[in-house]
């Protein structure tokens, strides 16, 4: 298994609890769009990856993420 | 003739209208269609009431209706104090009207220096700068101290105006967990060591009325070698012994680097301001954007607030009077049975938190119906999407006047269905 899809499948775990409707996650999944999160959950989901890989996301970073693949690149960016 | 002086001419007598998807304005329909929507139900708009008259601090007359105000940020009732309106009228017939200009150019008077000098005495600080609105004060403080490659450090529950400021400048903004020493620490801990830091935290949050552990997190900040500014809006005048707010009162002032505050709230008129005993602190007038690039404040407002200020530094029978007010409000609130943003009054603002916008509405107009104005809020004001009713308090509010409050709020509350 590739880091990045170690990665992944890290992310995808962390987003179910907030997926209330059940979206299939794939890399072009968006989390505004496809996942309906308003900014109070993203600011939730942001917090639980931060703590996961024990990483900063700024928000000035988060404003360029809109895709699942987006995040897993900029996590394994940060992870470096 | 240039081509575009021709592509002017060309164009029709009667231009056709701007298609929906090129008219700027199409963003807000479904901003317009919810506040319409609201205003079908029959219920009056929360956020167009108008006060035709103020016979006090504490009393409105809206829509021809004596009012009692429980929803102002007049905490020290400083707006009708005889000296406080003496000292603008003075300025009035001195000075004039208004500046016409830049703190920086022409738009420095005598009384701003005045009130400048009474804000470094009400702070027993070395430095004090005043801007146009507290809005601006976090706006240019933010965006001016912390820049490219630097970190500014925030609690969620932030005011608009800090994440503003963020949005202003260009350091990377992170985020923290509201109130949590813990979160601040582990976050401070992943950013870059030798990076420069600020972090932003406020003493009282004005949505629920909950103080901030400033001891604790303030330690924090400086274990990680961060500057701290702490925004003291809605503290002054009544936390700690000299009433310079929750910094005070926790006794962090050696180790708050810079303190934010204004004048539309205890000192009772417009502005807002910094103190810090920076021995650069002067060098914020020369590059700070929001100071240097709009009108000063009129004399009449910076004499207003200068004489408040210093009798503010005194005000200690008003300041009691005021911890009283929230007291009693809190303690007959709880005993009438409504849901609080603190378990404790720990601040002069009460908020009560209801279910939904229907609910907050209903019971807001019953309210004012009976003749209480308090402060309705809704996201994205408000944490966790949680609709308030927000109350603040006087120090001029009587005793008499709360307990017609409590009766107020006994019956609507019982009207709208949201106490037994």
């Amino acid at each position: 298994m590739t880091d990045r899809t170690a990665i992944f499948d890290t992310v995808a775990a962390q987003i179910e609890p907030f997926n209330k409707k059940g979206v299939a996650v794939t890399d072009a999944t968006t989390f505004q769009g496809n996942l309906e999160w308003d900014s109070l959950t993203v600011m939730d989901f942001v917090a639980a990856i931060e703590d996961e890989f024990d990483i900063i996301i700024t928000m000035n970073m988060q404003a360029e993420i809109e895709t699942v693949g987006q995040l897993v690149d900029a996590v394994a960016k940060l992870k470096g | 003739m240039t081509d575009a002086g021709l592509a002017t001419e060309k164009l029709p007598a009667d231009p056709a209208e701007i298609a929906p998807e090129r008219d700027l304005m199409s963003k807000f329909d479904a901003l317009i269609a919810e506040r319409q929507a609201l205003i079908d139900t029959g219920v009056t708009d929360p956020f167009a009431i108008v006060m035709e008259q103020v016979k006090s601090p504490t009393e409105a007359v809206i829509a021809g209706k004596d009012t009692i105000l429980l929803g102002t940020y007049n905490y020290m009732g400083m707006t009708f104090d005889p000296d406080v309106i003496q000292a603008g009228k003075d300025a009035l017939d001195q000075f004039g009207s208004g500046t016409n200009g830049s703190r920086m150019l022409n738009g420095t008077f005598r009384d701003h220096m005045e009130v400048e000098q009474a804000l470094r005495d009400f702070y027993g600080v070395s430095g004090a700068i005043v801007f146009s609105t507290g809005y601006m004060a976090n706006l240019g403080m933010i965006s001016t101290l912390a820049g490219k490659g630097e970190y500014v450090i925030l609690d969620a529950d932030s005011h608009a105006s800090i994440y503003d400021g963020c949005k202003q400048g260009n350091a990377e903004i992170v985020r923290f967990r509201h109130n949590d020493v813990t979160d601040l620490d582990k976050r401070l801990g992943r950013l870059p060591k030798d990076a420069g830091k600020l972090v932003i935290l406020e003493g009282v949050y004005s949505m629920l009325g909950d103080i901030a552990p400033l001891k604790e997190m303030v330690a924090v900040a400086k274990k990680h070698g961060a500057m701290v500014l702490s925004d003291e809006a809605h503290s002054m005048g009544f936390y700690g012994p000299n009433g310079r707010g929750v910094y005070e009162d926790q006794g962090c002032e050696a180790d708050v680097d810079f303190v934010v505050g204004t004048f539309s709230k205890s000192v009772g008129t417009v502005g807002g301001f910094c103190v810090s005993n920076h021995p650069k602190f002067e060098a914020i007038r020369l590059a700070c954007r929001p100071y240097i690039f709009t009108a000063s404040l009129p004399p009449s407002v910076v004499a207003t607030a200068a004489t408040s200020i210093r009798k503010l530094m005194t005000a200690t029978k008003k300041r009691a009077q005021l911890w009283d007010n929230a007291r009693k409000l809190h303690g007959g609130l709880k005993a009438l049975g409504f849901k609080l943003g603190t378990e404790n009054p720990d601040s002069a603002i009460i908020a009560i938190i209801l279910e939904d916008q229907e609910q907050a509405v209903t019971m807001w107009q019953a309210l004012l119906d009976g003749g209480l104005y308090v402060n309705m809020a809704r996201p994205p004001a408000t944490p966790a999407g949680t609709y308030l009713l927000r109350c603040s308090l006087c120090a001029e509010h009587t005793p008499a006047q709360i307990d017609t409050v409590l009766g107020m709020f006994a019956a609507a509350g019982k009207a709208v269905g949201v106490i037994g």
